[in-house]
């Protein structure tokens, strides 16, 4: 479903990202991606949302070379795709409920629809009172669990998570492992951005090891090892 | 279709109102742009009365000799009729002009009583001729001094006033021209002006606008509501800007009118009002979408 083909990004002044990485991920696989800040993780993500190009290299998505598509097909890509940013990419303009439901207005879901369905991730996150909040009026957890209601609410055929609990207490952590496993059971493929150990030892499931931008592993059923 | 387009103006409108801020100093900017441009149009108006008011003051007199008969000096009147430089045309024949005289100067003895020793009438019959613009009395004296009957003429007065006439042109023209790149000059200012209040704006969006990338949203669905926003402000600055040029005519007309006799300022922008109000929609309209256009698509390239 996702190939990537002996990628290499380089930023300005020789900052070596991705160096050479290669690994494809079946359709319904949940994939853990670990490694020390820096090792190249969040770039790994951008190029797959196309938000960067790789200096080398292809990365497919459906079979499709998505930085050979053209600028007015990536919001369609896009679409397909829901990422929980590190920095969760709020539009602080917009309420929680306006945030989650933007993502359903873009797809051109109709009002009835957004009305059923928004309240109810609401609910599944556990924000359902702060609807009508700004991101600004939300703690950095809250933020948080908008950003993660805001990228399955469209049932995307891919969740990318960049660092999902990196702002969330023990109990909400365990929460949002779950829904996402759960959302994974339900056949979306799920890539999970992480360096939290607890998680990936208790998840059992594939994961990439990346150092310098190099993988150094990728064991199904890994163990989290730096 | 129709929900995407209901639910770009619904957010449109929604960011104006949360951004109050912003959206206040974006209008306020754009009703200085369209005030100004309105007041130029206005000025002009002015210009345009005074130069016609002086105009008007202008004329040129053909005086006949003493022995020309009535026939022949109506045959030039109706040949100068037809030129198309000449706007009106008056014959005063001996009698009329001895009466005009002797009305205006009945208090005046002594002018009187040299007439009366005179015991004949000294004036010549003429022709009195207005021509739209002063520049063009040069070409009605030369056809009238090339004319077949110029024999009957005594004399076209039109070179004693011909300096004057000619400083008159060379001022007019040069009031219009002067005026032209005075207002092209503020309203160019004017417009760079909200362009890049807009563009900041939009500066202080670019998070959110890549923001709405990422997450899919097509360029126009983006590109609408900022659209719908410039639109509005827009379209509020043109409102207040109306009210307050009609507000401050209404009250300036009166006294305008005492330094320009004649000219009613507030009656000059109610004849043009259709223009004045389109013009000021046109004006806020184009400027905020146009402005909000070109500021949004670098932001558009993630």
């Amino acid at each position: 479903m996702i190939k990537f083909q002996t990628v290499t990004k380089i930023y300005p002044f020789n900052t070596i990202a991705l160096d050479n990485v290669s690994f494809e991920v079946q359709p319904k696989e949940f994939i853990s991606i670990v490694g020390k800040s820096g090792s190249g993780k969040t770039t790994l993500l951008k190029l797959l949302m196309a938000e960067e190009k790789p200096t080398r290299g292809r990365i497919f998505f459906e079979d499709q070379d998505i930085h050979k598509m053209k600028k007015s097909r990536l919001p369609r890509l896009r679409r397909k795709i829901g990422t929980v940013f590190q920095d969760y990419k709020l539009l602080p303009s917009k309420t929680a409920f306006e945030n989650i439901a933007y993502v359903m207005e873009v797809m051109g879901a109709s009002d009835k629809e957004i009305e059923r369905d928004v309240p109810e991730v609401l609910e599944v996150v556990g924000l359902a009172d702060k609807a009508n909040n700004f991101p600004l009026q939300l703690s950095g957890g809250e933020r948080q669990r908008v950003a993660i209601a805001r990228a399955l609410i469209h049932r995307p055929e891919v969740i990318l998570a960049d660092e999902p609990t990196g702002n969330l207490d023990p109990y909400n952590t365990s929460d949002i492992i779950k829904l996402l496993l759960r959302i994974n059971e339900l056949g979306t493929t799920v890539i999970l951005a992480t360096h939290n150990k607890g998680i990936i030892n208790s998840l059992g499931r594939r994961v990439i090891t990346l150092e310098n931008g190099k993988v150094v592993r990728d064991e199904e059923k890994g163990k989290f090892r730096l | 279709m129709f929900t995407a387009f209901k639910r770009v103006i619904k957010s449109g409108w929604q960011s104006f109102r949360r951004n109050g801020g912003l959206s206040v100093a974006t209008v306020f900017i754009m009703l200085m742009v369209i005030f100004l441009i309105t007041s130029l149009y206005l000025l002009g108006g002015v210009t345009q009365f005074l130069i016609a008011d002086l105009e008007e003051k202008v004329d040129i007199s053909v005086y006949f000799k003493e022995d020309s008969s009535e026939s022949n000096i109506l045959k030039v009147k109706d040949e100068v009729a037809k030129i198309p430089e000449v706007k009106e045309i008056e014959y005063i024949s001996k009698e009329e002009i001895l009466d005009r005289f002797s009305q205006r100067y009945k208090d005046n003895q002594l002018l009187m009583e040299s007439l009366q020793e005179l015991g004949m009438n000294p004036f010549l019959p003429s022709l009195n001729i207005k021509a739209w613009q002063a520049s063009q009395y040069g070409s009605v004296a030369n056809f009238l001094e090339n004319n077949s009957l110029k024999n009957i003429i005594e004399k076209v007065d039109y070179h004693e006033r011909k300096p004057i006439i000619e400083k008159l042109s060379q001022i007019t023209s040069n009031v219009n021209r002067v005026g032209l790149i005075f207002s092209i000059t503020l309203a160019i200012v004017a417009v760079l002006v909200a362009f890049n209040t807009i563009r900041l704006a939009i500066y202080n969006l670019r998070e959110e606008i890549s923001i709405m990338r990422l997450v899919g949203a097509s360029n126009w669905f983006i590109r609408g509501p900022f659209i719908i926003q410039g639109a509005i402000a827009g379209l509020v600055s043109a409102v207040i800007s109306s009210l307050i040029v009609f507000a401050v005519c209404y009250f300036l007309s009166p006294k305008l009118e005492i330094v320009i006799p004649g000219f009613h300022l507030f009656n000059y922008l109610i004849s043009n009002y259709l223009i004045v109000i389109l013009g000021q929609f046109a004006i806020g309209v184009i400027l905020g979408v146009f402005s909000s256009v070109i500021a949004i698509r670098r932001y558009l390239q993630v």
